[in-house]
């Protein structure tokens, strides 16, 4: 039995649960996501874009999920400290997939504003929440379908035409289980015309020793004109698996940032698909991975243009030691019609160890004359010339690879737009070269060996 | 009066990827002196100022080295920089991402933790900077920007000499100090450099040419050809090689 099999099995046996503690909105979309399943399996390794990680691999372990929503007491504040020093932000924590908001955070959110759980959402808003559920992701898709057919709630994000949101909304993402466990994760984000907003999720696990697996599935629909900073930073165990996909519809005019960075993970896949169909977007897609031990981490992009004079730029930087691994698979596709298109793409990773692996694998496909698209690929070792200068300058061979490795990841923080985040995320990446985590002041336990990249 | 001995050489002999360049190096120098390396292109200049300070890719394979009492050849790059040898490099590499300010506030503590000294203070530390930055003219601008990264090559060599002023070596070694500069930036650069001379640190210049010898003067002109030093004199050396050319020398040694 391969593990699809295994999930749809456990879906038939537990559907009345899933169904009632979830909203009728995602319910009414379970049983187009199980015939799409039919037959189906989840992407093995050798699959055209799956190079290097198994899906189904990742998938086969035995987690648990929590269909009748037993609480799992999590003491957030006390466990969790994501704050951005002299940034005030609008904060909600995901348990496991169970949407918490901050104290009175309802009240802090401009008219109008809706960030809160998705079951919720779904069940008060559904005309806000159908439109948009499910239509962005495929179910053609077969993670996406298996996170259709098992979400229970997520995260519900709604900004109305023409409002500004100022204050950055912030997304906690916990795992806390004491036993192994699988979170369906799911997140809705739609930003109405001319309105604009920032989201900064991070994800976390509890219990560092314990046996994790996210799958996740995130929607963005962009209307005209509209902006979307999406910031996400994973800093969860080694035991962790996580599956993120995010698909984002961009409407004309329309500005988007993506910004994934794993900075410590078990096992990390994160598919970005980005579809351009309006006219006169800007997209930024950047990413950054940061890998020791045996951690895994493969990020794939596909960014289509179909809309005209639209510009996008993609981003990726790898810094790999010991045994790590890392995969990209990045494309771009200029459909016929979409004129006038920019779209970059570079792919640049740095190899600390001898050990270390990355696989990488640009692609433009551009069925359209009047385009400017270039993509770039390279995997090399530190400067040695840099690394010769700087001990001669009497600093430690240590101290010096430590501060090119950190230099190499700056081109991706620098794409950060918010100056609070942009000096947070560089104290954390020095952090995490200095074999510590974000959170080691507050947390029992050190989670993952992160000593061996110094 | 005899001033101590900064540096002695003894039957140096070197080579990269296997092929001898050094062939057998004697030289002392005396706290105090100035020394000028001269000879024409692959007798071995830059070679033996990379093996000083200590290259990698660069294999000694017979001779010592004594640096004050320390046997430089057994320690690190950067201990050498602590015990106080400092190589301005021929061709200053660029760091993209890293600061001149973190770059130069890494050297400076790492050398105070190496004499167990407590890091410098942040306002100390750029009263510091300021200080040496007039000795060479350094605009504060660079002082913002990545290592190197796209400075003229007048201001890398400039920088290189704000570095040594910084770090304050007991042996600068100036690797064609004088190449790419222009006579101003030659004039800024040797000022710096006699600047910071004292009776107890020494510096090696090497240079093609006799230029740079206007400015720095030195007390001792050695000839290096193929891996050996093979005259010895003063000042005059330098005009008198200006005047015939290395091909007096390669005659010379030819047989």
């Amino acid at each position: 039995m391969n593990s699809l099999e295994q999930y749809i099995d456990i879906y038939r046996e537990n559907s009345e649960a899933i169904d009632a503690h979830s909203a009728p909105v995602m319910n009414a979309a379970r049983p187009r996501a199980l015939a799409s399943l039919e037959g189906r399996r989840l992407p093995v390794l050798g699959d055209e874009g799956y190079e290097k990680t198994s899906v189904d691999d990742m998938m086969a372990a035995d987690y648990g999920l929590n269909f009748n929503r037993v609480g799992i007491p999590v003491n957030v504040a006390a466990s969790f400290r994501c704050g951005v020093p002299n940034m005030s932000t609008l904060l909600g924590v995901v348990v496991n997939d169970e949407f918490h908001p901050s104290k009175n955070l309802d009240e802090k959110l401009p008219d109008g504003v809706l960030y809160m759980s998705l079951k919720k959402a779904a069940e008060l808003y559904p005309e806000l929440v159908a439109p948009y559920y499910g239509r962005i992701a495929s179910t053609d898709n077969v993670p996406v379908a298996l996170n259709t057919l098992l979400a229970q709630d997520g995260v519900f994000v709604y900004v109305p035409a023409g409002v500004k949101v100022e204050k950055p909304l912030q997304l906690v993402n916990i795992f806390s289980s004491p036993t192994p466990l699988m979170a369906v994760r799911r997140m809705l984000v739609v930003v109405g015309d001319s309105a604009s907003v920032q989201l900064l999720g991070c994800d976390h696990t509890q219990d560092c020793g314990q046996n994790y697996l996210a799958l996740q599935v995130t929607e963005i629909v962009l209307g005209r004109d509209s902006r979307l900073d999406y910031y996400d930073l994973e800093e969860s165990s080694e035991n962790t698996a996580r599956h993120s996909q995010i698909f984002a519809s961009q409407d004309s005019g329309s500005s988007l940032l993506v910004n994934g960075m794993t900075l410590t993970c078990g096992t990390t896949r994160n598919d970005y698909f980005i579809d351009i169909t309006g006219d006169g977007c800007d997209t930024l897609l950047t990413g950054m991975a940061i890998g020791s031990g045996r951690q895994h981490i493969d990020n794939s992009s596909v960014v289509v243009h179909t809309g005209t004079h639209c510009h996008s730029r993609q981003l990726f930087k790898y810094v790999l030691d010991n045994e790590s691994t890392g995969a990209f698979e990045g494309c771009i596709r200029v459909d016929e019609g979409a004129c006038f298109t920019e779209a970059y793409q570079s792919d640049r990773n740095l190899l600390a160890s001898s050990a270390a692996r990355m696989h990488t694998k640009p692609q433009l496909l551009i069925y359209c004359d009047d385009v400017k698209c270039s993509h770039g690929a390279t995997t090399g070792q530190l400067d040695q010339d840099a690394l010769f200068y700087m001990r001669s300058r009497g600093i430690s061979e240590k101290t010096a690879r430590t501060m090119l490795m950190e230099a190499f990841m700056a081109e991706v923080i620098d794409t950060v737009r918010m100056d609070g985040l942009r000096e947070r995320l560089r104290m954390l990446v020095e952090k995490r070269f200095h074999g510590q985590s974000s959170f080691c002041g507050d947390c029992s336990g050190a989670c993952i060996d992160t000593t061996s990249l110094q | 009066m005899d001033n101590n001995i900064l540096l002695d050489i003894r039957d140096l002999h070197a080579s990269v990827d296997g092929k001898e360049i050094l062939k057998g190096i004697d030289l002392q120098v005396r706290e105090g002196e100035v020394h000028a390396i001269m000879g024409p292109n692959g007798s071995g200049k830059s070679t033996l100022s990379m093996v000083l300070a200590g290259a990698p890719g660069y294999s000694v394979t017979a001779g010592e080295v004594d640096f004050h009492g320390t046997r430089l050849l057994e320690l690190s790059p950067e201990d050498r920089s602590h015990e106080g040898l400092f190589l301005s490099f021929q061709y200053p590499v660029e760091i993209p991402g890293v600061s001149m300010v973190n770059f130069m506030r890494a050297a400076v503590n790492e050398k105070r933790k190496y004499f167990d000294e407590a890091p410098l203070s942040a306002s100390d530390f750029l009263k510091l900077m300021r200080q040496k930055r007039a000795i060479v003219e350094l605009d504060n601008k660079l002082a913002s920007r990545s290592v190197n990264e796209g400075f003229s090559g007048g201001e890398k060599k400039r920088n290189e000499i704000f570095q040594m002023a910084v770090l304050e070596p007991r042996l600068s070694i100036l690797d064609e100090t004088d190449s790419g500069l222009d006579i101003d930036a030659l004039r800024i650069v040797a000022g710096g450099v006699n600047k910071l001379k004292t009776d107890r640190n020494a510096t090696i210049v090497i240079t093609h040419y006799q230029r740079l010898l206007d400015y720095i003067k030195p007390d001792y002109v050695h000839v290096l050809y193929k891996g050996r030093i093979v005259k010895t004199g003063g000042p005059e050396l330098a005009l008198e090689l200006e005047e015939k050319g290395y091909d007096w020398i390669k005659q010379n040694n030819e047989n």
